[in-house]
């Protein structure tokens, strides 16, 4: 049953062939039996979520009528508040810190009898691309326990790839939700920005962060999107508009007629062969769907990557000031306020939140200001205008999500360029506030490992990606003629 | 050597630099709905926002846009067809995301002015003042400082902190350089500062109580020598909390300004306390390096830019401005500069107007506000409009005049009751069983008893010498206690004697 | 190539809050020299008729109504703190203005 995706779960409790509360048991059974390997969860809140799957038997039994996903468990990103459920960040700041309150996400999520099994690992703050960097332990890729699942939200990723979890929520601010879904073989959507409110998100860098839908096939995505997404007055950057029907653009599934434009920019020097190899193939599914395939080209996205670390620090060094020991999370040292908080976050933040605290704080400072943060933001407009004009070309535009396979735990935990390398495909999305989705291509030769494609489309045209994303991976499915998730390890087989 | 303040004006000008901050009235914070209302239990309005909690985000209250644009408005100033917020940042335990939101280089108004009026050696002048900008922030929450023996925060050992004024919207209105004052720089200060609160308290955008700190003015001074184009350096006087003190502070940092000057010592650019019971200044916390505060825009907020139609509905309903209304209570009052300026100064204006409104006569109303009351007021060491009587009180005391019912004497009884507490004019005349004699039979009585005990002045009287009577209506209203009519007293008694 | 001084990190250390080890101070110091040279690069095509973007969406005067809802109860909005005394956050002495 855990193996199954989230829609026919929900189809087996609708029919009442299964309760929520089997279910849930069933995936508490399987994080117990696999996630001393996988290590996903921060924390399992095994009493509340058999408390809510309770609750959704009954109201199911008393014939109530339930969201489409009602009863299914899910795992959540830790950087996703939960009233009174342990919230870190992956931080050692946060330690014990029980929000007071929940975030819109979790709300929506309750309101739609969505399980919330326990909170996922993630880089401390949603900073990096490999969960190393969170403060309580990596997380492992599933595929092969000695490599990353992808970053931030490697947990969320590791979770569904492990059947630890059906559905999961990731926050992408670079690349967070799409490339952990690259490395792992499942499916990972950045909605538009304002498309999911950010209330009760903890906030690395305010004008790129979007919570989003992880899932192990497009069509769960785009139920969880549609239960999570939409307009909320909490969010002042959140899009007043209807969201567009997510769920139906998923079944339609159809590319015929459509334009597909394949970014230049994004392939070649620096993308693995395997991962090359995989996207060209899904191009070719797409062209035999009846899509054209076009060229297009991004210029100033080769300044994406430069742009987006200046603005994420510099965001975040802002952002990540509240932490500083007087209100809530952990307190250490002696003296005065300032020495307290001075050696508080000298402890409570990890090296790579620091690096990007003092970055952006250099950014931001006067006479450079203009240099580094005003420049990265002109940047952005042209990036902005690079997505403007290939939509004029194609409806949709296409890119490998990450430009390798998931690598070893620790290969570039030295290296923060070549780390922040693994964002160059996802990162131009975020800049100019579009959305995008990685699907699996398929198996690199050379390693065995999962690679991702990705599908980008325009603001609030967030129902392209899962069209063209159910499409391709319908295709991919009966050539390969098993989920790509079936080839990986079996983990619970001791 | 310092310079006495005569000295100091003949050779240096003063250029000054106000900055007022405004906690507006609206009901709910300026970025989430907690209560604004003042003095509640500790940490008793606060949310996930004005804690600044992980997560959580602002959402502007319109009203007070509406308000800002409105201050901007009968400030005189333009209103941007654009504007954003901004984060201020710097670390401060009572700044619960350790940055501000604020407005830096894009505030919704800049570019106004306010006239103001001095009283000077010639006569009643006129100042302007140019208003540089008008923008939006958010207030701090509040620190107990405990322990050490002062209860101030040098010396604390720890401190506790109240989050419910955190983040309750702030107006800060800020002057270009005020220059050309000369030696009335103090008072026009003052006046800058009292014109203001006039005018937000007519817009009713605030209570603007300076005491409790809803209106707070930071003054920056600098001395040039006249004739110098470079302005000299400034301090920065924070937290000034009363007209009083506004004239007070400036005045103390010019002497002190000047002091530093003629020893040929420099100005230190820098933050400074006013003390009350002293009158001076102390400097603040020397900061080894100055801050940075990395502004940038608010990417948890989007832009201002208010359409056309709201901005004019929000003129059109703008209330009179203070100086208009008060040129024209003046005109109908027929009352000269001198005791105008005396009602605005005592801050009675208000209350004349509605005693004369339910009735009174405006010389009678403006007496007693400025007169009786206003002395109870100056001895209780209180503004008159905070004392506990009412336009209500003083029209119907001075109604009760006009009937003959009280006298002036019996009515400063009235008041002083009031004002006491004991209740409301008629329950006061009552209870203290006040009553004006005016029975003919009993008042002749004691005219015939004062003339039986000064005879000679009762002749002196018949002989024609007037002013003598004096002498004995005072003995005829000790014997009534001073429950008659005086007027009454001398009629009857210039009657008696034959001189009516 | 841009040159952050370890004088700078720790400036910048300052003005961030975060005590930094002398080791640390060292580390950064030369990592932000070679991570400020890569992301200098924004600054080739940052012309001056090129208007920045702080925000992705196009959006303006997003408000809500002056309206008051439930705050938390004080002991939600304390239990979070690392100390606390008469219903306040208790801190460290704070060295600053008055
Ligand atoms: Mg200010
Ligand atoms: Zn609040």
């Amino acid at each position: 049953m855990i193996e199954k995706s989230a829609t026919q779960m929900a189809a087996a409790l609708q029919s009442g062939e299964l309760t929520s509360v089997e279910l849930t048991k069933a995936h508490l059974a399987r994080i117990d039996e696999v996630d001393d390997k996988v290590k996903a969860f921060l924390h399992v809140d095994k009493e509340g979520a058999l408390k809510q799957a309770e609750n959704v038997d009954a109201r199911r039994k008393a014939g109530e009528k339930l969201s489409p996903l009602a009863g299914v468990p899910l795992a959540l990103k830790d950087v996703m508040v939960q009233k009174g459920i342990p919230t870190t960040c992956g931080s050692k700041m946060l330690e014990g810190w029980r929000p007071p309150y929940d975030s819109t996400v979790v709300a929506r999520l309750k309101s739609a009898g969505i399980i919330i099994l326990g909170k996922t690992n993630m880089d401390e703050f949603a900073m990096g691309s490999s969960t190393e960097n969170s403060a309580c332990f990596p997380t492992h890729n599933p595929w092969d326990l000695t490599r990353i699942p992808g970053g931030s939200g490697g947990g969320s990723s590791a979770a569904l790839a492990a059947f630890e979890a059906p559905l999961a929520i990731g926050t992408d601010t670079g690349g967070s939700i799409r490339q952990p879904a690259a490395v792992t073989g499942t499916v990972g959507v950045k909605p538009t920005y304002g498309g999911v409110s950010r209330y009760g998100l903890v906030a690395f860098s305010s004008s790129l962060d979007q919570a989003g839908p992880c899932a192990r096939n497009v069509l769960d995505a785009a139920y969880l999107h549609e239960v999570i997404g939409g307009y909320d007055p909490l969010d002042s950057t959140s899009i007043n508009a209807p969201l567009p029907p997510l769920v139906q653009a998923a079944k339609n599934a159809s590319v015929t007629g459509m334009k597909i434009g394949v970014i230049k920019e994004l392939q070649g020097e620096g993308y693995q062969a395997g991962v090359l190899k995989r996207f060209n193939e899904g191009l070719e599914e797409l062209a035999k769907l009846g899509a054209e395939i076009v060229e297009v080209s991004c210029p100033n996205f080769e300044y994406a990557l430069a742009a987006y670390y200046l603005i994420a620090p510099s965001e975040c060094s802002s952002n990540l000031a509240r932490f500083d020991a007087m209100r809530y999370g952990i307190r250490t040292g002696e003296g005065s306020a300032e020495e307290v908080m001075n050696a508080t976050r000298e402890l409570g933040f990890g090296k790579e939140v620091k690096r990007r605290i003092i970055l952006g704080t250099y950014a931001l400072s006067s006479g450079y200001y203009d240099a580094y943060y005003g420049s990265a933001q002109k940047v952005r407009t042209l990036i902005s205008r690079d997505f403007e004009q290939a939509f004029t070309k194609a409806d949709v535009l296409v890119s490998p999500t990450a430009p390798t396979t998931a690598f070893k735990i620790g290969e570039k935990s030295n290296d923060p360029i070549a780390m922040y390398l693994n964002d160059i495909a996802t990162i131009p999305t975020n800049l100019a506030g579009v959305c995008g989705i990685s699907i699996p291509s398929g198996l690199a030769e050379e390693d065995g490992l999962p690679a991702g494609f990705q599908i980008m489309a325009g603001a609030m045209k967030d129902d392209l990606l899962y069209q063209v994303g159910a499409a391709l991976e319908a295709a991919l499915l009966s050539k390969w003629g098993a989920p790509i998730l079936s080839g990986a390890p079996k983990l619970g087989a001791k | 050597m310092s310079l006495t303040y005569e000295k100091l004006i003949d050779k240096y000008e003063p250029v000054l630099g106000l900055e007022v901050h405004v906690e507006l009235g609206t009901k709910s914070k300026m970025f989430c709905g907690c209560s604004t209302v003042f003095g509640a239990e500790p940490n008793t309005q606060t949310c996930p926002v004005c804690l600044g909690l992980p997560g959580a985000l602002p959402v502007v209250n319109a009203k007070a846009i509406e308000y800002t644009i409105a201050i901007g408005l009968a400030l005189n100033c333009s209103i941007a067809p654009f504007s954003r917020f901004a984060r201020k940042n710097y670390f401060y335990p009572d700044m619960p995301k350790n940055f501000q939101t604020s407005q830096y280089d894009e505030p919704i108004c800049f570019g106004g002015y306010l006239d103001v009026k001095v009283d000077t050696d010639e006569g009643v002048k006129e100042f302007r003042i140019e208003i540089e900008r008008v923008h939006m922030e958010e207030d701090t929450g509040k620190s107990l400082h405990m322990g050490g023996a002062t209860g101030r925060i040098h010396g604390a050992d720890y401190s506790l902190l109240d989050y419910n004024r955190a983040g309750i919207p702030l107006v800060e209105i800020v002057t270009k350089p005020v220059a050309g004052t000369g030696k009335y720089a103090p008072e026009v200060a003052r006046a800058y500062v009292s014109e203001l609160r006039d005018i937000l308290r007519s817009l009713g955008v605030s209570d603007v109580k300076m005491e409790q700190g809803s209106l707070r003015c930071d003054a920056n001074v600098s001395l040039r020598l006249i004739g110098a184009e470079k302005l000299g350096t400034r301090s920065e006087t924070k937290n000034v909390n009363s007209l009083r003190s506004v004239e007070r502070a400036v005045r103390s940092e010019m002497l002190r300004h000047a002091a530093l000057l003629e020893k040929g010592e420099r100005v230190i650019q820098e933050t400074r306390h006013f003390h009350e019971d002293t009158g001076d200044t102390t400097p603040g916390r020397s900061k080894e390096q100055a801050e940075d505060y990395r502004y940038f825009p608010e990417p948890d907020l989007v832009p201002v830019a208010p359409a056309k139609d709201w901005i004019e509905k929000i003129r059109a309903t703008l209330p009179e401005k203070p100086s208009a209304r008060r040129t024209r209570l003046q005109e109908s009052w027929q009352v000269p500069d001198k005791e105008m300026a005396a009602m605005i100064n005592a801050d009675v204006l208000d209350q004349v107007e509605q005693t004369v409104n339910l009735g009174a006569d405006p010389t009678r109303a403006r007496s007693w506000w400025l007169g009786e009351i206003a002395r109870i007021a100056n001895e209780r060491e209180l503004p008159a409009s905070s004392l506990p009587i009412t336009p209500n009180d003083v029209a119907e005391v001075v109604a009760l005049i006009g009937k003959g019912e009280l006298t002036d004497k019996l009515a400063r009884q009235v008041v002083e009751g009031v004002i006491n507490g004991e209740g409301r004019p008629r329950e006061i005349i009552e209870k203290r069983g006040i009553k004006v004699v005016s029975d003919d039979s009993a008042l002749m009585a004691a005219i015939v008893n004062s003339i039986k005990a000064q005879p000679e002045v009762a002749e002196k009287v018949r002989g024609g010498h007037i002013p003598a009577a004096g002498a004995l209506i005072g003995a005829v209203m000790k014997e009534t206690k001073g429950q008659a009519d005086a007027a009454k007293v001398r009629e009857l008694l210039l009657k008696h004697l034959g001189q009516a | 190539m841009s040159k952050i001084t370890r004088a700078d990190v720790a400036n910048l250390a300052r003005l961030a809050r975060i005590e930094m080890t002398e080791d640390e101070l060292d580390h950064l110091s030369s990592e932000l020299s070679v991570i400020l040279d890569a992301v200098a690069r924004v600054q080739e095509v940052a012309g001056k008729d090129v208007p920045p973007t702080s925000h992705p969406l196009p959006m303006t005067n997003v408000f809500r109504e002056d309206e008051n809802r439930p705050s938390l109860t004080p002991d939600e909005a304390l239990s979070g703190a690392p100390a606390k005394e008469e219903q306040r956050f208790k801190v460290p002495k704070i060295l600053g203005e008055e």
